[in-house]
């Protein structure tokens, strides 16, 4: 046991050994703490990436009595002549457009109101974080009643405009569907996202408020130059998760509209589940997903180049 | 090395193999189950205690009669069944018996997953059965079920009397214009919103049943049957084009909603709708919340005579089961009438042939149930007997939603010809 050693003893035999040696046992610890972690990551991430990069280039199906065979581009060709596809692509960047600065800004906003020193802030923090704890099945199925022709929301217009206002059949009405996903989304995301902006907010030293403060400045001015600048990480790490979250929109469109009505709310994610199960066709989904890939990878990568540090 | 390195190797290697035995080769116990006389059957009703206590006896029965083999149930919910078997063919591990939902048997057994049924008949000859509860395939028979369910309209007799709408009988059904005059009627009386229930608010294999008979009945379908190679003609001729704007015209008329609730059947039986499009399994519920002003009505006629949709679960036997001769003799022993009527009578569905039927009290002949037999005897039609079906099922699916929905009929029903067709196309039309 090394512990029973004398303490001069260890010194000693330390001096002893030469630094390789100590630098090679760092590595066999670094080798052994990640081992487990990076076959996990190469079992379920980086071989089924790799498979969908290949099956994207054969004829694969779910069921089929007969091995896939390499087609070429055909699947890609299909792809872009396929109009539910290009809708797809159409509804998630839209999706994308639209959730991303409203998630932020409603998150930002909660965050900015939690983070004043008043009473019952804990409550407050509770209530906002409650959508992000439960399940997206159970948010989409209760927001599917809420949104009903005769449901809690349509009331609630009805009641507040003294019946002049007869709200909308939300998720059968193609000019409502999507917006009425995107605002159960932001509501169901937001509460997770303002945790992350106070915990920004809360790195922010408390002097330089103090400094503005004796300076006598507005609270814009404070905001704008103080807060907004001290949220620079946080800001990025927020807009990159945001980001990746909606381009991957499907539990709620598949609990709740099944992508329509008239392709409404069809997203690429859930046409990419759509063809290879319901559909049986493997290597259809496989081009699908590997043209997601793309997309994110190029909007992750104008993101970095936008928000990199400028010197 | 010291001890704490050694010992931090030791974890990780632990780590490690545990990994790999479980994500590498889940093989323990699996098995195409034939050694030992150890016969393996999956059913999909791990969530349906009444179904899965019949399976148990009659498996129990077979173990108990014989000493050669043992059959094991292994239970999947049903929601989770379709995966579990595609995924345990892929790495060759099928049970050797197994349930597949009729519809599907074209595929299975185009995919190399089922094996044709070279069974003598046991106590009931398959030719006894209904023919939709035999699921066949370039014509060899690969399944068999002991039950099938029909497609019905409920009503009440109260409310059709009040209005003066006739009712009709399986040999004088209603016709496309009596069938309108009748909504209209309900219509005009303001006690309903949407006098005709269809469960649109259904989605997955419910839209291809439900409504594909409809499209039967006026004479267009699916898939072109006689050579299973284009939907063009079929699915977009001038008789489907008729019943996809018959279809859209039941929203805008205002008689059947666009999505309607969650809960169909409740809502017929609150008296929110007069109709209901619905299936037989819902019928012993209705009788008892109407009594006798419940009636069970045969499906309208649109010009091809009244159609339903046939084939529920059958049974099955797995192509790479290596004890087909114990796998045969499980089938053939379960072909006892007496199972029959306990499959129906746990289920509430049509048994699969006359003998359980006069057991079961309702379904015999002159019984309250008797137009449920009766459809599934005359009016059903199998789904298309083709591996391309639950391809055909989701287009059509889509489509039908989208027509509901208000596409215009005309392009909606080509596209889903066009893709269907190239998926036929794509996959050397389905041969071999």
């Amino acid at each position: 046991m090394t512990a029973a050693v004398p303490l001069r003893a260890r010194l000693r035999r330390a001096h002893s050994t030469t630094q390789t040696g100590a630098r090679r046992r760092e590595g066999i610890i670094a080798v052994g703490m990640a081992a487990p972690a990076v076959l996990l990551l190469f079992v379920f991430v980086v071989i089924p990436i790799g498979l969908a990069f290949v099956l994207a280039f054969t004829s694969a199906r779910l069921v089929s009595p007969t091995p896939a065979r390499f087609v070429g581009l055909r699947n890609f060709a299909m792809l872009a002549e396929d109009p539910v596809f290009l809708r797809s692509v159409l509804n998630t960047f839209v999706f994308a457009a639209v959730v991303v600065p409203l998630q932020a800004g409603v998150a930002l906003g909660l965050a900015l109101l939690i983070n004043a020193r008043f009473r019952g802030t804990d409550f407050f923090r509770t209530v906002y974080f409650i959508p992000v704890v439960t399940s997206m099945v159970v948010v989409s199925i209760v927001w599917t009643l809420l949104y009903q022709k005769d449901g809690l929301l349509n009331r609630v217009i009805e009641a507040v405009t003294f019946g002049q206002v007869e709200g909308p059949d939300w998720l059968n009405d193609p000019s409502t569907s999507l917006a009425a996903i995107v605002f159960m989304s932001v509501w169901q995301g937001a509460g997770f996202h303002m945790i992350i902006w106070l915990a920004g907010l809360q790195t922010i030293p408390a002097d330089l408020y103090e400094a503005a403060s004796i300076d006598g400045v507005s609270r814009w001015t404070r905001f704008r130059y103080v807060t907004w600048p001290g949220l620079r990480a946080t800001r990025t790490f927020v807009l990159i998760t945001i980001t990746i979250a909606a381009f991957s929109l499907f539990t709620q469109v598949n609990v709740m509209t099944q992508g329509g009505p008239l392709d409404s709310t069809t997203t690429v994610v859930y046409q990419a589940v759509r063809s290879g199960y319901q559909q049986q066709q493997t290597a259809y989904a496989s081009a699908i997903s590997l043209v997601f890939f793309v997309l994110v990878l190029i909007v992750s990568l104008v993101q970095r180049y936008l928000t990199r540090e400028k010197d | 090395m010291n001890a704490r390195t050694r010992r931090l190797a030791r974890a990780s290697l632990a780590v490690i193999t545990a990994t790999a035995a479980l994500t590498g080769c889940a093989t323990g116990g699996g098995g195409s189950g034939g050694q030992g006389g150890a016969l393996k059957l999956w059913t999909h009703n791990a969530g349906n205690a009444a179904e899965y206590a019949v399976v148990e006896k009659i498996v129990n029965d077979f173990n108990a009669s014989q000493s050669t083999y043992k059959v094991e149930i292994e239970a999947f919910p049903q929601g989770a069944y379709n995966d579990a078997v595609v995924a345990s063919a892929s790495s060759k591990k099928l049970p050797c018996i197994l349930d597949v939902d009729g519809p599907n048997v074209p595929n299975w057994a185009w995919g190399g997953y089922l094996a044709p049924l070279e069974i003598s008949d046991g106590e009931v000859p398959v030719a006894d059965q209904l023919p939709s509860t035999v699921g066949k395939y370039q014509d060899k028979v690969y399944a068999f079920g002991f039950y099938d369910v029909a497609l019905t309209m409920f009503a009440r007799k109260s409310v059709l009397d009040e209005n003066g709408i006739r009712i009709p009988t399986a040999d004088q059904p209603w016709t496309r214009a009596e069938f309108t005059a009748a909504l209209t009627a309900l219509k005009a009386t303001g006690k309903f919103e949407h006098p005709l229930e269809m469960g649109t608010g259904g989605s997955g294999e419910w839209w291809p049943y439900a409504y594909s008979p409809q499209l039967q009945s006026f004479g267009g379908d699916l898939v072109d049957r006689t050579t299973y190679k284009t939907a063009d003609g079929t699915l977009n001729g001038p008789e489907a084009l008729d019943w996809a704007k018959w279809f859209r015209s039941l929203v805008t008329d205002g008689y059947m909603a666009q999505k309607s609730g969650a809960s169909p059947n409740d809502d017929f039986l609150n008296g929110k709708s007069a109709i209901e499009w619905d299936g037989s399994w819902d019928a012993a519920k209705n009788v008892e919340k109407l009594g006798d002003d419940l009636v069970i009505l045969p499906p309208v006629d649109f010009g091809k005579g009244p159609k339903i949709g046939g084939a529920s679960w059958q049974w099955a036997m797995s192509a790479n089961c290596s004890e087909p001769d114990g796998a045969r003799a499980y089938l053939e022993f379960s072909r006892k009438t007496k199972y029959f009527t306990e499959y129906a009578k746990a289920t509430g569905t049509i048994p699969a042939t006359d003998a359980a039927a006069a057991q079961i009290p309702g379904y015999e002949p002159g019984g309250r149930y008797e137009p449920l037999v009766r459809a599934a005897r005359d009016f059903a039609v199998v789904r298309p007997v083709t591996p391309a079906y639950p391809f055909i099922a989701s287009v059509f699916e889509k489509a039908a939603k989208d027509v509901v929905a208000g596409a215009d009929p005309d392009s909606a029903l080509d596209e889903a010809v066009k893709q269907i067709d190239a998926n036929l196309k794509m996959n050397d039309f389905y041969a071999g």
